[in-house]
């Protein structure tokens, strides 16, 4: 259990796939902050939405965008493995912790991991550190101490 | 014209989560789980992501308008509070749950599982009631 006796799982290491993906992902914050001068953080996107905001038609344009993809995937290959592992409870309580926790802690996994700590922000830095390690936390305490 | 790249944009982040992996549950669980059998794919992700999108950010940074004339509007808070590391932190913990961080969900709603829908409308209904406290909080 200790850092030095990580056990890398080989059997599902995706390198190739999981860089070009990443890098499709940096390409589309690219191209929304060069023509649309946003920042792509979904969870800010959302939460302006539904406040109704400034920028709404662009930002719900971009959040379409995101809800088509898997309909455009569709049309060219079969989807991507998508496997839950948890029941309506479990999705409910993490859907709300989610949601609540990237309002106030202003953003997640793309505004904070990818944008901001691509800008170097002390704020994404700090706030990408903290997630991280409550979700490495979360999964070692269910799985290991609680034994899900 | 914004309309459009905006929506483009959306279109890619979407791609790129689902080739990524990051819209498979099980997958960023996997990468959560340093203790199990630890799935390295998804510091990859970040890699590429942070690769591709650094430069772009940087001279976005030195400009005040956007190609297309629009504002450029990047974060200006600067002080580390409590919210930010207290909202985080909870934000994790409901990652390290499910597995589904807010751009994900989106790019699976649409995908035929009943699960992505239950996941929104709690994260959903999870923003509103943030929205809502900070209403109460301002009056």
């Amino acid at each position: 259990m200790s850092i030095d006796g990580v056990a890398i799982d080989w059997l599902n290491f995706t390198p190739w796939s999981s860089l070009a993906g990443g890098a499709l992902i940096g390409l589309a914050a690219a191209l929304f902050v060069l023509f649309n001068g946003r920042i792509a953080g979904i969870s800010g996107l959302l939460g302006s939405v539904l406040e109704g905001g400034e920028g709404r038609a662009e930002k719900g344009l971009f959040l379409l965008g995101l809800l088509l993809a898997p309909l455009l995937w569709g049309l060219f290959r079969v989807l991507p493995t998508i496997e839950f592992q948890s029941g309506w409870l479990g999705l409910l309580v993490a859907g709300l912790l989610v949601g609540v926790g990237t309002r106030y802690g202003s953003g997640c996994t793309s505004g904070h991991g990818v944008c901001g700590v691509s800008r170097l922000s002390p704020r994404s830095l700090v706030a990408t550190f903290a997630f991280m390690a409550a979700g490495f936390v979360t999964v070692f305490v269910l799985r290991h101490l609680l034994g899900g | 014209m914004r309309k459009l790249t905006a929506l483009l944009a959306g279109l890619l982040f979407g791609i790129g989560l689902l080739l990524a992996g990051m819209a498979n549950p099980t997958k960023v669980l996997g990468f959560l789980d340093l203790a199990g059998a630890w799935d390295p794919s998804l510091a990859l992700v970040m890699v590429g992501a942070i690769a591709v999108a650094a430069a772009p950010l940087a001279w976005a940074k030195r400009r005040a308008q956007s190609l297309l004339g629009a504002p450029m509007q990047l974060p200006a808070k600067r002080e580390l509070d409590p919210r930010l590391v207290g909202g985080s932190l909870v934000f994790g913990i409901g990652w390290g749950v499910a597995g589904i961080c807010p751009g994900p969900a989106l790019a699976i709603l649409l995908s035929g599982h009943w699960q992505a829908i239950v996941f929104v409308l709690a994260m959903l209904a999870g923003m509103l009631l943030f929205t809502a406290l900070e209403r109460r909080r301002s009056h």
